[in-house]
């Protein structure tokens, strides 16, 4: 079977899997959505004081999380929304910068 | 046993719906959904079922799936009969003895596509009893189409289908009370929440929904930055206003007794939910202070209603 990761605008249609079905779980995390940053969260783990209150608030679960610290942005999925600077309590912890940088 | 809520460890479980969907940066459905699933005990599968909308052509492009979980979407108008189905479906291999392990089934709808034209499908699941959740993400509007109004667009809202200009000034009617409806269908659970704070009443209540036993139904307020037109960043600030405003109050109905589970310290007037929203910018416009009273008029009664009712 055909893995997902494979299937593009190139691929015949002989290829594609029957009924248009996908058999692998979470294949979007194949997909970049990195690039529809205009602003980019920073993260300052020194100010961060790990509450895990932007971890819910990201649209697009971009916050990794690991034994009770949350870790640096996931910038291949996140699209900079903002919403995770305005939520965190903690001055300096979070701060967005202007451009799609880094990724 | 009662289970405390711990923000720390139900973020440390692996989401459910991950990233690479198309949803629009800043979108509350990904919020909601995330949320929703979250609650979900980590060793149980589930089967997402999708009405069309913003949040099936986002989250589910060939060969793309954002969700961790089966998931199927069959047409617009009958996602809670697609979710009936495949629940009565496993009902009939469990007795087989031919599936293992726990399964639950939740269902996720726009406004569109579960006050409108799901409707139907959703009140007879409902009725049947399955043994399924269905979770409405409220965007009071059509979003995925470019922002027509729907039964669930507030008074006075701004849409593609109900402009503003010399003739017209928003929407004409008031926002349909899905909410009321489904409490009366005298179904186990029924939760009004959205995504605040440490989402402890999202979590919770998507919890009981999804582990109370016949059919549950959720209704969350979901943002929209495109139709509500408000800065994407702040979508904890608007869902907040839209609390501490009763203009969207947190309760729960279960077997029939109403609970309120948020009393805001000081209740904001309407104004402040109002003022961030280019939609609803024509109501601060000179002559239109009859908007905005008849808004906070609004407000006030079915606040006063839900005080009446959950006996707080």
């Amino acid at each position: 079977m055909i893995r997902a990761k494979y299937i593009n605008e190139q691929t015949p249609w002989q290829d594609l899997t029957p009924g248009g079905e996908i058999y692998e779980p979470g294949t979007a995390r194949e997909f970049n959505t990195g690039t529809w940053r205009t602003d980019t969260p920073v993260f300052v783990v020194e100010a961060c004081k790990h509450c895990m209150l932007c971890v819910p608030f990201c649209p697009d679960s971009a916050i990794p999380v690991k034994g009770g610290k949350r870790l640096d942005f996931d910038y291949m999925h996140c699209k900079g929304c903002g919403i995770c600077a305005e939520v965190c309590p903690f001055p300096g912890a979070i701060t967005m910068v202007s451009g799609g940088v880094p990724s | 046993m009662k289970r405390v809520y711990n923000l720390k460890q139900e973020v440390e479980k692996p989401p459910r719906l991950t990233g690479g969907h198309r949803l629009c940066a800043g979108c509350g459905a990904g919020v909601v959904v995330a949320g929703v699933l979250r609650a979900l005990n980590k060793e149980d599968r589930a089967v997402v079922t999708n009405a069309t909308g913003c949040l099936e052509v986002s989250t589910f492009m060939y060969p793309y799936t954002a969700y961790m979980d089966s998931f199927i979407h069959s047409a617009f108008e009958n996602s809670a009969a697609t979710c009936s189905g495949v629940e009565a479906a496993y009902n009939a291999l469990k007795r087989r003895g031919k599936v293992e392990g726990t399964v639950k089934f939740i269902t996720f709808g726009g406004d569109g596509g579960t006050y409108d034209i799901g409707f139907q499908s959703l009140s007879g699941a409902m009725e049947r009893g399955h043994d399924m959740v269905y979770v409405c993400y409220d965007n009071e509007a059509y979003m995925n189409t470019g922002i027509q109004r729907s039964s669930s667009t507030p008074r006075f809202a701004r849409t593609t289908t109900s402009p503003v200009g010399a003739k017209n000034q928003g929407k004409k009617q008031e926002k349909k009370d899905l909410t009321d409806i489904m409490v009366a269908h005298n179904i186990p659970y029924v939760a009004q929440t959205a995504p605040l704070g440490n989402f402890k009443d999202l979590h919770t209540k998507a919890y009981k929904a999804i582990y109370t036993e016949g059919p549950c139904f959720m209704n969350v307020l979901s943002p929209c930055p495109r139709g509500w037109d408000y800065p994407m960043a702040k979508l904890a600030e608007i869902i907040k206003l839209a609390v501490d405003t009763c203009v969207w109050p947190l309760f729960e109905v279960e077997e029939g007794v109403w609970h309120l589970s948020y009393m805001p310290k000081r209740k904001l007037p309407v104004e402040d939910f109002l003022r961030p929203q280019g939609r609803f910018r024509h109501m601060f416009e000179q002559g239109n202070e009859w908007m905005i009273e008849a808004a906070q008029a609004y407000v006030d009664q079915r606040w006063e209603r839900l005080l009446e009712r959950s006996g707080a």
